[in-house]
């Protein structure tokens, strides 16, 4: 009779059926279209594999996919902090309007906005004729793909940050003044702590986002070998040449990379958040 | 002279919270400011600390003007209804937070923070919590934190606002209490907002009475409560029984019955009046002592701790009447629901005027 007394009673109902629902899902929609890459690429051997994704070329485009994606998901914590505070504590004719700007580049296919960054930064375009003359090149160059990125991971920053800041009391604000501190020290040492887990998940997704990226990079990139090719472009080419092994192997390391930053991004998240709860 | 306040003025969109209040809070002195919700006393509170601008007026603290101050150079102490505790800050870095913000050359050391810190944290007799983050503690421990963080600057003068109100009852009169006690030990000039009259008759060493942004009354708890200037204030310390009726030639209708008319209403012309009577003023009895005591039935009987709360129907007025008796006379006079008794009305107040309840 232990046996049945052991099992505790939960207070919100049905955990296993809804346990079962998630794991179904998640298995459906992620794990087992994902394992495709693996079991694709286990047939290849392991010499192949580890000739494939250390070829040269292939470890500059992890290189280049990796860092533009950090650098943009960086200018992206700053840029959407700043978007979020101003959509958040001000109010100001058309604040409407800008908000809905924001969640432009999740509606926008991105190889149009491949397509317009091409159009201008080009030397031609309206920025890149200026920026040609201050020798700052866009087109064909790792800045190019950042901005590629920033504009892709831009909503993920501004949404997060948005909710949390809207719940900052304003006694906690008004508390810190009267204790003598300034609107700077106020923002570091009381703001900026309390919107910092969400300002690094927003910053993770964007980074994810900015990793996986394609439609819009390869317009802007130039996709130069060695220099301007992405992760996602090496799969694309590789599948282009019908070597579906090659691209798997490619494909697989760049998912296992990126499972296991954001695998720590989360640990460091839980981390932050257990003590305060 | 801690607190100097000259014609405060304070008008929001469509109605003024301040009517040119003027008001002085002795160094040292601890002051309630009550009065309803909405009647300004926050407002006041915040125009104090700075949090506010006035329209019109002056705050001096400690005879030094600081009506256009931003709030972190008001050296205020501000306790918030709601804690306003720092969140990802544990207690120790909460109540060390005013002295690390400080410029440079006037930061105590590291040494000294603690010191201080380790030292307010015994004073509100919370040093088992240094390391403890906010949510892990009570309501009541929560403010005492925030009144350690308030006090770590020593401040000029301490601003409370509502500072138990969001506690249960219980832990509300021990707190209050401490308050008491701990203002007794530091002395720093304080001011505390309250709606709650016997938290401020309780705690204060002098009362003001506000209400629709206006100073009612002011003076020590006594006085306030045994000489009320008006009706309003009467009503707003304690519960009432009004008798509507009017003044004619000395006399206040009382019911069918007439009482004596105070004196400053002895030779006043016929107007309206109304007298009130605190429940626990009203007499019971058996017998049937003088020529002016009613007759009632007991409608309802409420329990209320070492009280017992009566509900009577009395012969000829329009509405019934709460006393409210000791225990030990309800049970020797063998009270029940349904008893014909006697009704005494003591200390009846009698106001004339505007205000009606």
């Amino acid at each position: 009779m232990g046996l049945f007394q052991t099992k505790r009673r939960n207070i919100l109902p049905g955990f296993g059926l809804s346990m079962g629902y998630t794991v179904f899902y998640l298995s459906a929609i992620v794990i087992v279209p994902l394992s495709m890459i693996f079991f694709n690429t286990v047939p290849m051997g392991w010499e192949p594999f580890v000739h494939a994704v250390t070829a040269p070329r292939v470890l500059a485009s992890y290189r280049l996919s990796f860092s533009t994606a950090f650098f943009a998901a960086v200018f992206d914590a700053a840029a959407g902090l700043l978007t979020a505070w101003v959509l958040v504590r001000y109010r100001f004719p058309g604040k409407q309007f800008l908000d809905a700007l924001v969640d432009l580049p999740f509606a926008l296919p991105t190889a149009v906005a491949g397509i317009c960054f091409a159009t201008l930064y080009s030397p031609m375009g309206w920025l890149g004729e200026t920026l040609i003359k201050w020798n700052i090149e866009i087109i064909n160059s790792a800045t190019g793909i950042v901005v590629a990125l920033v504009f892709i991971g831009f909503p993920f920053v501004v949404r997060t940050i948005q909710p949390v800041l809207e719940e900052v009391e304003q006694e906690i604000e008004e508390a810190a003044h009267c204790l003598g501190a300034t609107r700077w020290q106020t923002f570091r040492k009381i703001l900026l702590p309390h919107l910092f887990p969400a300002l690094l998940t927003g910053s993770t997704l964007a980074f994810a986002r900015g990793i996986g990226e394609y439609g819009s990079v390869i317009f802007i990139a130039g996709n130069l070998p060695m220099k301007t090719e992405i992760a996602p472009l090496m799969i694309m080419s590789k599948l282009d040449q019908f070597d579906y092994a090659g691209a798997s192997a490619v494909a697989l390391v760049l998912l296992l990379i990126s499972f296991s930053m954001l695998l720590v991004l989360n640990a460091v998240q839980e981390w932050q958040q257990k003590e305060y709860r | 002279m801690g607190i100097e306040l000259q014609n405060i003025t304070k008008k929001f969109t469509g109605y003024t919270a301040l009517d040119n209040i003027s008001l002085s809070v002795a160094s040292g002195e601890l002051l309630a400011l009550l009065g309803p919700s909405g009647c300004g006393k926050t407002t006041l509170l915040r125009i104090i600390a700075g949090l506010e601008l006035p329209d019109q007026g002056k705050i001096i603290l400690e005879n030094k003007d600081t009506t256009n101050l931003p709030p972190r150079k008001k050296n205020v102490g501000f306790v918030f209804q709601h804690y306003a505790l720092f969140r990802r800050l544990t207690v120790f870095e909460n109540i060390a937070f005013g002295l690390k913000v400080l410029p440079r050359k006037e930061r105590p050391s590291r040494a000294e923070i603690r010191d201080r810190v380790e030292h307010l944290l015994k004073l509100v007799q919370m040093d088992w919590a240094q390391k403890r983050y906010p949510s892990q503690l009570s309501g009541g421990q929560r403010q005492r934190v925030a009144l350690a963080r308030a006090l770590a600057v020593n401040p000029k003068v301490l601003l409370l606002d509502e500072p138990f109100s969001a506690l249960d009852a219980k832990v509300r009169q021990e707190l209050r209490r401490w308050l008491r006690k701990l203002h007794d030990e530091i002395h720093v000039t304080s001011i505390f907002v309250t709606h709650d009259q016997e938290e401020a008759l309780e705690l204060a060493d002098r009362i003001v009475v506000v209400n629709k942004g206006k100073i009612e009354q002011q003076g020590t708890p006594q006085e306030v409560y045994d000489h009320p200037v008006n009706a309003f204030v009467y009503n707003f310390l304690g519960n009432v029984n009004v008798f509507h009726g009017r003044v004619k030639n000395g006399k206040v209708s009382l019911g069918p019955h007439h009482v004596d008319a105070p004196d400053e209403l002895k030779h006043a012309e016929e107007k309206p009046s109304q007298a009130f009577v605190r429940p626990h003023e009203i007499g019971i009895s058996r017998i049937r002592s003088s020529e002016a005591d009613l007759t009632g039935t007991i409608r309802e009987v409420r329990l209320m701790g070492g009280l017992i709360g009566l509900n009577l129907d009395c012969e000829g007025f329009e509405h019934t009447v709460d006393a409210e008796i000791p225990r030990e006379l309800y049970i020797n006079l063998e009270l029940a629901k349904g008893d014909t008794v006697f009704v005494s009305l003591n200390r009846v107040k009698v106001f004339t005027g505007d205000y009606v309840i």
